[in-house]
């Protein structure tokens, strides 16, 4: 799979092409801005764009923004967000128009390699991966109404639904049985009146339209 | 021989004051011929239309000149500073005019160059008069020998009088520098006074100025906190990430290592990840991007997501507040989440920042232990001065046993 990375600290681009070498992708184009990643996407038309939120000339949102103009440009190219801190508002911004195919992780979970380049690969194949640590904040806004009624356990699912974990990934990390999992993820949507949509990622959809996430 | 350091100092003093007071003669004489005229006119005719028609318009035109010309001696001969009144209004309107005429207080400078001018010449002719008379004192010998031999006798008692010319010339210019001090001190205190600001008015400036100069502090101090978020942000954050991935490359990559070498590599990756995860904080508490980028609201669900105890959160704001307030407020809740969490041993906390009117109220309450208190140097001191540089109120409600409850009202009036 070929992929470009966008990233402006010259020592962290090196690491981050070895970990997705060791991950099996093949990093075609480097960028250190958002107007060089722009080009490169347009000349490699790449499977994955790898790119860090704060990037010259401003260093708050160049990232997010180069996100949302190649999604807007070339339809349908996974993108994964970096960042030394994940904010929620660019969450909302990434998944306003689409949930597929998009990541937005914390930087420091590149060093966990399995995870990362597993979350990379989930995004690659039009999935979703969202750092927990949005999760959290984006629950956190929702502290009202319907979520209240989840219990604790729900709400863990919820979370790792939102990162976008499958029911095996889920079962693992809260070591419950898969049985049990779904049956939280069905109490979960009875509790929120979700509709059901057709697409595998429709969970990610409904949860993150119902956390606010698609609040324009 | 040399000069005692002290005796240079006073001859040169006096000289700089003398030489000050004769540069005031001229200027302060220079209404009398005007008035005098005027006088002199309603004597002679007792024609009081002319008088004043013709010596008013005088006067009104010669004040402002006289006054940047007492201004300059005082500053350039004694190095003293009588400010400037009231600039001159952008625009003409009556209304600036009335305000620039009130704040130039025009009949006091009109009063001292028309009734104080002649008296402060007087008193400083006497002064010249003395200087010019110690002088000649102290040289009477030389006067006395300059004349011929043969009229000297005919001088009866010079020998006498000599001497006490001498010691009398000694005695005035031993006092000059402190007379002349004196009259120069008196004189600029009064310029102050009638051609400077009124108290008033100073204290008005002064408090301009120190609005002005802490609204600048208080930028310069954002700006740097801003500089080194990025500083760090772009370097050690990013190289501590870099060596947190290549010990996870290695550990990755590397399934052949022996299990003592994996061993110590996966404990110094675990203290890598430590290292970034407690300078984000640090750094995030300096000054985070996104407040600056999308405000209030949004930095603030980083920081209560990031809280290891629940959050309540809710925010009302109309629009984004001004940036210093963005700035102090953030940082109110930041370090009352902190102390909640690890002085009070709190289970849950409450944020609520609320815009009313032109206030954005902040208020964080914890179920901690209580017993907070704002006047002991603690974290809670700094809080309550950085409130203070806006003018914003803070209060501390802490009972011993909870809950604490602070709350900080900060003026963001666009």
């Amino acid at each position: 799979m070929r992929a470009v990375i966008a990233e402006d600290s010259v020592l962290l681009r090196v690491g981050l092409i070895k970990v997705l070498e060791a991950g099996g992708f093949e990093v075609v184009a480097e960028a250190g801005d958002a107007e060089g990643l722009l080009a490169a996407v347009a000349e490699h038309q790449p499977e994955l764009a790898l790119i860090d939120v704060r990037m010259p000339p401003s260093f708050t949102d160049e990232g997010v923004r180069a996100a949302m103009e190649i999604r807007r440009r070339w339809p349908g190219t996974p993108v994964v967000l970096l960042s030394q801190y994940v904010e929620e508002r660019y969450a909302a911004d990434l998944l306003s128009a689409n949930t597929s195919g998009v990541g937005y992780l914390l930087k420091q979970r590149v060093a966990d390699v399995a995870d990362f380049v597993a979350a990379v690969r989930r995004v690659a194949d039009g999935g979703t991966a969202l750092d927990p640590q949005v999760i959290a904040q984006l629950l956190l806004r929702r502290d009202s109404d319907p979520l209240a009624r989840l219990t604790p356990r729900e709400r863990d699912v919820l979370g790792l639904m939102a990162e976008g974990r499958s029911n095996a990934g889920i079962s693992q990390s809260l070591v419950i049985s898969e049985s049990a999992v779904a049956k939280h993820i069905n109490n979960i949507f009875a509790k929120l009146d979700l509709p059901v949509a057709d697409a595998d990622h429709r969970r990610v959809l409904a949860v993150l339209r119902f956390l606010g996430a698609s609040r324009a | 021989m040399t000069i005692p350091a002290g005796l240079s100092r006073a001859v040169l003093r006096a000289r700089r004051d003398t030489g000050f007071l004769a540069a005031g003669v001229l200027p302060h004489l220079a209404l009398v011929p005007v008035w005098a005229w005027a006088a002199a006119t309603v004597a002679r005719t007792g024609n009081w239309l002319l008088a004043v028609s013709v010596s008013a318009p005088l006067v009104l035109l010669g004040t402002p000149v006289l006054t940047a010309v007492q201004r300059a001696r005082y500053r350039m001969l004694i190095g003293v500073d009588v400010p400037r009144l009231g600039a001159a209004p952008e625009r003409w309107t009556w209304a600036a005019i009335a305000r620039w005429l009130a704040a130039t207080r025009p009949w006091r400078k009109i009063g001292y160059h028309l009734l104080l001018g002649p008296l402060l010449a007087l008193l400083e002719l006497l002064v010249l008069a003395a200087a010019a008379a110690g002088l000649a004192g102290v040289t009477g010998y030389a006067w006395a020998w300059a004349l011929p031999t043969r009229i000297r006798p005919d001088r009866f008692g010079y020998l006498t009088q000599l001497p006490v010319c001498t010691v009398g010339g000694i005695l005035l210019l031993c006092a000059l520098p402190w007379t002349a001090r004196a009259a120069a001190r008196a004189e600029a205190r009064l310029a102050s006074g009638l051609l400077g600001p009124s108290q008033a008015q100073r204290l008005q400036e002064r408090v301009d100025q120190l609005a002005v100069s802490r609204t600048d502090l208080i930028e310069a101090v954002d700006a740097e906190r801003r500089r080194i978020e990025r500083d760090l942000h772009d370097g050690t954050q990013q190289r501590l990430v870099s060596l947190a991935v290549n010990l996870g490359l290695a550990i990755a990559t590397r399934p052949d290592l022996p299990s003592d070498a994996r061993e110590v590599i996966e404990k110094a990756h675990l203290e890598a990840k430590e290292a970034i995860a407690e300078l984000d904080d640090l750094v995030r508490g300096l000054h985070p991007a996104v407040l600056e980028d999308r405000g209030l609201d949004a930095a603030l669900s980083g920081l209560a997501a990031r809280t290891p105890l629940p959050v309540r959160l809710r925010v009302t704001l109309d629009e984004r507040v001004a940036p210093k307030v963005e700035s102090v407020a953030y940082f109110v809740i930041s370090e009352a989440l902190t102390n909640a969490t690890k002085h009070a041993n709190a289970m849950r906390a409450e944020v609520t920042v609320r815009q009313v009117g032109e206030v954005l109220r902040v208020r964080v309450t914890d179920d901690g232990l209580g017993g907070a208190d704002a006047s002991s140097g603690s974290g809670l001191t700094g809080l309550a001065k950085r409130v203070g540089s806006l003018d914003g109120a803070f209060r501390v409600s802490s009972p011993v046993g909870g809950p604490t409850t602070i709350t900080a009202e900060l003026p963001c009036a666009r």
